[in-house]
């Protein structure tokens, strides 16, 4: 039989290496008191939510400096606070942001149904929108116009500008040895990047005013202005994304005895190609909500144009200024609110998914590296 | 399937400066040739201009023949991509194309010049290839896998096997084993041998015992000191350079005396 043995529990041996260490939950600890403590302060001056959260975010950037400092010395009491820091301009910037997408969301998605999104402005009257509010019936009238427009004008900004941006910037990576044009091109595509949207909309505004009369206004003339705005962004991205490809990587295909601009196109592009994409998206999402360049060169229409060379064009950026600055019944200005809350929810849904495409295409052209 | 080098009164150029000075050289078919010398004294620099690729560096220019049996390959009117589809190249660190998978790295030769190819040809020439870099069995299942998820030798064959793709007449190989381990650098060395059999093989390295192994003949460069252009000091049989030289400075390099 075997012996039994009563083994005392071990008495709890605290290892030497964690000493002086704060346990996890200490700064949790901290918060809270910091949170009790500012709710108190707080309502010593009248109670308020934001009062709260800043006397309790500096109590608990204070208390934590002074805990650490009393346990763990005073470098780790430096790192706290330089950490809280830190995490308090996180948050600090973050805040706008989530402010924005929470009001647009708010807003927006009331007024977000199937008729809004298939129908046009076109006939829709004050007096729809008085009724609508005095009868307590659905708001009329939708922003499909404007998508359309959107849509085209963005599109044709990409098409002209993808190919110049993209050759300009292979110019300058590959062809120009340093010389006075591709400074040249540098210095300009500079100055562009700070060209003022109302500008480029201005200029492409007076160059066909030129050509066709003045007061031409198509939603072409506005992708060019858009254009101008879209090319230095392509070019800068693009020059970055060749300019990381490995040199070697050409001196291979030289050696192979491949042309230099089968090179380009078959090996340097290709292998920058998920770069080159992205930046590309990032300056379409960029140009989709300009307002100003569109008023000046599409005008404003509130019925739908597929035609991009002839009439007036609306877009969602000029279609929220529009039912914000000239409500459609100037009496019960709330349907027209509604309206601009739903476009800009479109609009910034647009956004996100052109950000999500650019990471999609990213990952999918990225060089594999699987085994 | 090879030819032979004579370099005559050779002077290479970056911009201005001198940097390898009166070559002279004479390369024999089917052998392996060494270039040894101390870093800095041009013999990657003079490599490159066997196949033009020196030229590809801005500024950089020749002055002087390189002889591929008796036609010259900077004479007037040569293109520089007809030489380089002659004279094949293997760099210091492997860099098959991170796009391509290992097929398409075999293939890049013929692919990236749109030139056709049936299937069966395409096939045929990716075993022959892979298979004379001894790489066939290692990757033969895995052949749409990517280039870059072989391992440092592996890849390093591949870039072989790409150079030997387009049926060159000689093959350059800038320090191909420095970024190798000693199996790879083994692997790599057995394969210069098997080269040697079908092609004219020039070889830089810094390993002396390298040259040594798997050459016929060594030349060695050195440079008088910085700023200086590098020199031939001497280019003989492998054996007679490491066992007889006949000059002082390749004697004390290849004895370890400095260096």
């Amino acid at each position: 039989m075997p012996q039994l043995t009563t083994t005392s529990p071990a008495p709890v041996k605290r290892n030497s290496l964690t000493k002086n260490q704060l346990p996890g939950w200490a700064n949790w600890a901290v918060l809270a008191g910091s949170l009790i403590l500012g709710a108190a302060l707080s309502t010593l001056i009248g109670f308020n939510v934001i009062a709260w959260a800043l006397i309790s975010a500096a109590l608990f950037v204070i208390a934590g400096y002074f805990v650490t400092l009393s346990v763990e010395g005073g470098r780790k009491a430096k790192d706290r606070f330089v950490t809280n820091i830190i995490v308090a301009a996180f948050i600090v910037a973050l805040l706008p942001l989530v402010s924005v997408i929470w009001t647009v969301l708010a807003k927006g998605i009331p007024g977000l149904s199937m008729g809004f999104l298939t129908t046009s402005m076109n006939g829709m009257t004050g007096a729809v929108d008085n009724a609508s509010v005095q009868n307590g019936t659905e708001v009329l009238g939708g922003a499909y116009h404007a998508i359309v427009g959107t849509v085209l004008i963005t599109l044709w900004a990409t098409i002209i500008s993808v190919p110049i941006g993209l050759l300009a910037a292979v110019y300058l990576v590959e062809y120009s040895k340093g010389g006075a044009l591709s400074r040249a091109i540098t210095f300009f595509v500079d100055v562009m990047t700070g060209i003022p949207s109302i500008v480029a909309g201005l200029f492409a505004a007076a160059f066909f005013g030129l050509m066709f009369g003045p007061g031409t206004r198509t939603g072409f003339i506005a992708a060019v202005a858009l254009t101008v705005l879209m090319i230095p962004v392509v070019i800068r991205s693009t020059e970055e994304m060749l300019k990381i490809v490995p040199n070697e990587l050409r001196e291979a295909a030289y050696a192979l005895g491949v042309r230099k601009w089968r090179t380009i196109i078959k090996v340097v592009v290709p292998t920058a190609i998920s770069g080159i994409a992205s930046g590309v998206t990032l300056a379409i999402a960029r140009v989709i909500g300009e307002t100003a360049p569109i008023l000046v060169t599409a005008g404003f229409v509130n019925s739908i144009n597929w035609n991009v060379f002839s009439g007036w064009m609306a877009t969602l950026p000029t279609f929220i200024y529009r039912q914000l600055m000239n409500p459609t019944s100037p009496t019960n200005v709330d349907p027209s609110a509604q309206r601009a809350w739903a476009a800009a929810l479109i609009l910034i849904v647009f956004v996100m998914l052109l950000n999500l495409i650019a990471r999609l295409i990213a990952r999918i052209f990225a060089p594999k590296t699987g085994r | 399937m090879s030819k032979r080098i004579d370099v005559n009164d050779l002077n290479v150029y970056y911009g201005n400066f001198l940097a390898v000075e009166g070559v002279n050289i004479n390369i024999e078919p089917k052998s392996v040739t060494a270039f040894i010398g101390p870093s800095g004294c041009g013999k990657s620099t003079f490599l490159r201009t066997l196949n033009r690729m020196h030229e590809v560096l801005p500024g950089a220019r020749v002055e002087g023949e390189v002889l591929l049996d008796g036609e010259n390959l900077y004479g007037q009117g040569v293109d520089p991509v007809t030489v380089r589809s002659q004279i094949g190249m293997v760099f210091q660190r492997p860099n098959p194309f991170p796009t391509m998978s290992i097929r398409d790295n075999v293939l890049a030769g013929v692919k990236l010049n749109n030139k056709r190819m049936s299937k069966s040809d395409a096939d045929a020439l990716v075993e022959k290839s892979l298979t004379g870099a001894n790489l066939w069995n290692e990757v033969k299942d895995r052949l749409d896998k990517p280039g870059s998820g072989l391992s440092g030798g592996q890849q390093q064959r591949l870039c072989i096997a790409r150079a030997i793709a387009v049926k060159p007449e000689v093959i350059l190989m800038d320090e191909p084993c420095s970024a190798l381990d000693p199996i790879s650098t083994l692997a790599i060395e057995d394969l210069i041998e098997e080269l040697k059999n079908e092609y004219t093989v020039v070889i830089v390295t810094h390993n002396m015992q390298q040259a040594a192994r798997v050459s016929d003949k060594t030349a060695f460069f050195n440079i008088a000191g910085t700023g200086k252009p590098g020199k031939l000091i001497e280019y003989n049989e492998t054996g007679l350079i490491f066992s007889n030289p006949q000059e002082k400075a390749t004697e004390d390099y290849v004895s370890g005396r400095f260096g």
